[in-house]
């Protein structure tokens, strides 16, 4: 598993995926931070994060398309699967290194409230929920970028198909304000959504059921994944 | 060392394996030759836990590779068809990788250089595996499996697409290792089988036709050996003399020229080499023989030859008769 994850951060590095991810990702947190706080003259911590979110919901899938189509491509995975190696072992590596990529960038693009500090009161609660909010949203992107990652050998599909399968998630965020307010089916679709789920966090709800639910579908993602490994030595 | 026990491998109404079982000693060096397609990558990846087998079990030093494929997986060092590679990685970091991959005990630095020695590679490990030839990408996949000092190492189709030189590099290389270490290797052509192994299990259409001593093999073959004989002359009469001589079964014109030259088809009883004589017939009667050379020894006329023999076996007149059709 470490060693995969070893390998998994320097792949990162030696292609342009992972300076790609990072420039991009800390150049637009540069221009949405100036936009949501200097230019509107506001100390408010969530409307980055929200806008990060919907940033990430592009940007990850790119990190994460190589992760088991080129392996399949370059048939390296036949000396992965032939290794000492348990199958969830490999997934967890390789999750673990595109997550530690993920959470570098956040953290580091977060430093930047740090400047606001001379000039309005930034709560620290706040900004810790928001930011602990993205990453674990982020952990389910990633899980779903690894999970389609792993059924196909084109990298390109991989990452169109991961942020589908993210928009549709996000969708029914936006699908369940079509029903009235104290409708059951409402509800539902709102304990589903990444987004509302997102926004309880950041609003400073700490429910557990919300850690319950990043935590499980991220879970949900990676078991698919074995298993897509586990059915493909029968197939 | 390793055991397949009625292996079955399906894809939906296609066999790729039916019912395959054999056992490999510890230190035999043993070669899984067939044609393309004929299930011996299939048997390779079932062995090595990359495939699961529809049915049967296969067992590495006893471990069944489904009930405990990391304990089993640590006994294999396996290079595949296509070596799995990085190409973005140099030489040395890559098997640093595998290294830790396999979870390794040895001493690393001194159990890496003494790999790259083994292979020759010390001198382009520096290098990215990118920038590197078909031949020393190959050495790269065998260095691979190498790492860790398995007991069991099992080469894929080895020395398809190098050029002559680095396949008797590779071929002497698994020679080497063959004194150490168990080795299973597959491969289309006979004559690697019979440089390279001890044992020989032929495998076609998913089944095995032929487990036995490579030398018993070449026997096999060489009984009633066929020739082709390039004579110039006149046809009714080397044709008769051809078949008077002793050891000779048949004698044909295949109706093919070279040049002047007929071209005849000459088959021989048993494992009497009738070269000299049909030298010396054709010297006596002034004919000039131009060309003679074995013939049937391609893989598709032993497959033949190996499951008429297994027929006769099984059934000597059926076996008998089949042979008379043939002719």
């Amino acid at each position: 598993m470490i060693a995969i994850f070893k390998r998994e951060m320097r792949s990162y590095f030696t292609g342009v995926i992972g300076y790609v991810f990072l420039v991009l990702f800390l150049a637009i947190a540069g221009v949405v931070f100036a936009y949501t706080t200097l230019f509107s003259m506001s100390a408010e911590v969530t409307p980055f994060y929200t806008v990060m979110l919907i940033f990430s919901a592009i940007a990850l899938p790119i990190l994460t398309m190589k992760s088991f189509s080129e392996e399949r491509k370059m048939k390296t995975e036949q000396l992965l699967l032939t290794s000492p190696v348990s199958i969830p072992g490999m997934v967890i590596g390789k999750f673990l290194a595109a997550f530690a990529m993920f959470a570098a960038a956040l953290i580091f693009s977060s430093l930047y409230f740090l400047f606001l500090i001379p000039y309005a009161p930034i709560k620290a609660a706040l900004l810790i929920g928001n930011v602990l909010a993205l990453l674990l949203v982020g952990m389910t992107f990633i899980s779903i970028g690894l999970f389609v990652s792993s059924l196909t050998e084109n990298q390109l599909s991989a990452a169109v198909g991961t942020i589908a399968i993210i928009i549709g998630f996000l969708g029914i965020g936006i699908l369940s304000s079509l029903f009235p307010a104290n409708y059951w089916f409402r509800f539902v679709l709102e304990s589903l959504s990444i987004l509302q789920r997102f926004q309880n966090l950041t609003a400073g709800f700490f429910e557990l059921s919300s850690f319950v639910y990043y935590i499980s579908i991220t879970a949900v993602f990676l078991y698919l994944t074995v298993r897509t490994y586990d059915r493909r030595r029968y197939n | 060392m390793i055991k397949a026990e009625n292996l079955v491998k399906r894809y939906g109404a296609n066999y790729a394996l039916n019912d395959v079982s054999f056992e490999i000693g510890e230190g035999e060096v043993v070669g899984l030759l067939g044609p393309n397609g004929a299930g011996k990558s299939t048997a390779m990846n079932i062995i090595t836990g990359f495939l699961s087998s529809t049915s049967g079990a296969a067992y590495v030093n006893g471990i069944n590779i489904l009930d405990d494929p990391i304990a089993a997986k640590k006994f294999i060092g396996f290079l595949p068809e296509q070596p799995p590679v990085y190409p973005d990685m140099t030489v040395a970091e890559y098997l640093d990788f595998v290294y830790d991959l396999k979870g390794v005990k040895l001493e690393r630095e001194e159990h890496i250089a003494e790999v790259l020695s083994v292979v020759k590679l010390t001198d382009v490990k520096g290098r990215l595996i990118r920038n590197l030839s078909k031949g020393y990408k190959q050495r790269v996949g065998i260095a691979q499996a190498l790492i860790g000092d398995p007991k069991v190492i099992i080469f894929d189709e080895p020395t398809v697409g190098l050029d002559p030189k680095q396949i008797l590099e590779v071929r002497n290389l698994i020679r080497t290792l063959g004194k150490k270490h168990t080795v299973i290797l597959s491969t289309h052509i006979l004559a690697e089988v019979q440089a390279v192994c001890e044992r020989v299990i032929i495998i076609n259409k998913g089944k095995i036709i032929a487990d036995e001593k490579t030398d018993e093999l070449t026997r096999t073959i060489e009984d009633g050996y066929q020739y082709e004989a390039r004579i110039v002359g006149p046809i009714s009469q080397v044709a008769s003399a051809l078949k008077k001589i002793s050891g000779v079964r048949s004698a044909a014109i295949t109706g093919a020229r070279d040049g002047e030259a007929n071209v005849y088809n000459i088959e021989s009883v048993g494992s009497s080499d009738i070269r000299r004589a049909i030298f010396t017939v054709c010297a006596e009667n002034g004919w000039p023989m131009i060309g003679l050379a074995p013939t049937g020894t391609d893989l598709e006329s032993i497959f033949i030859r190996l499951v008429d023999r297994s027929d006769r076996k099984a059934d000597g007149t059926k076996g008998a008769k089949r042979e008379k059709i043939r002719r």
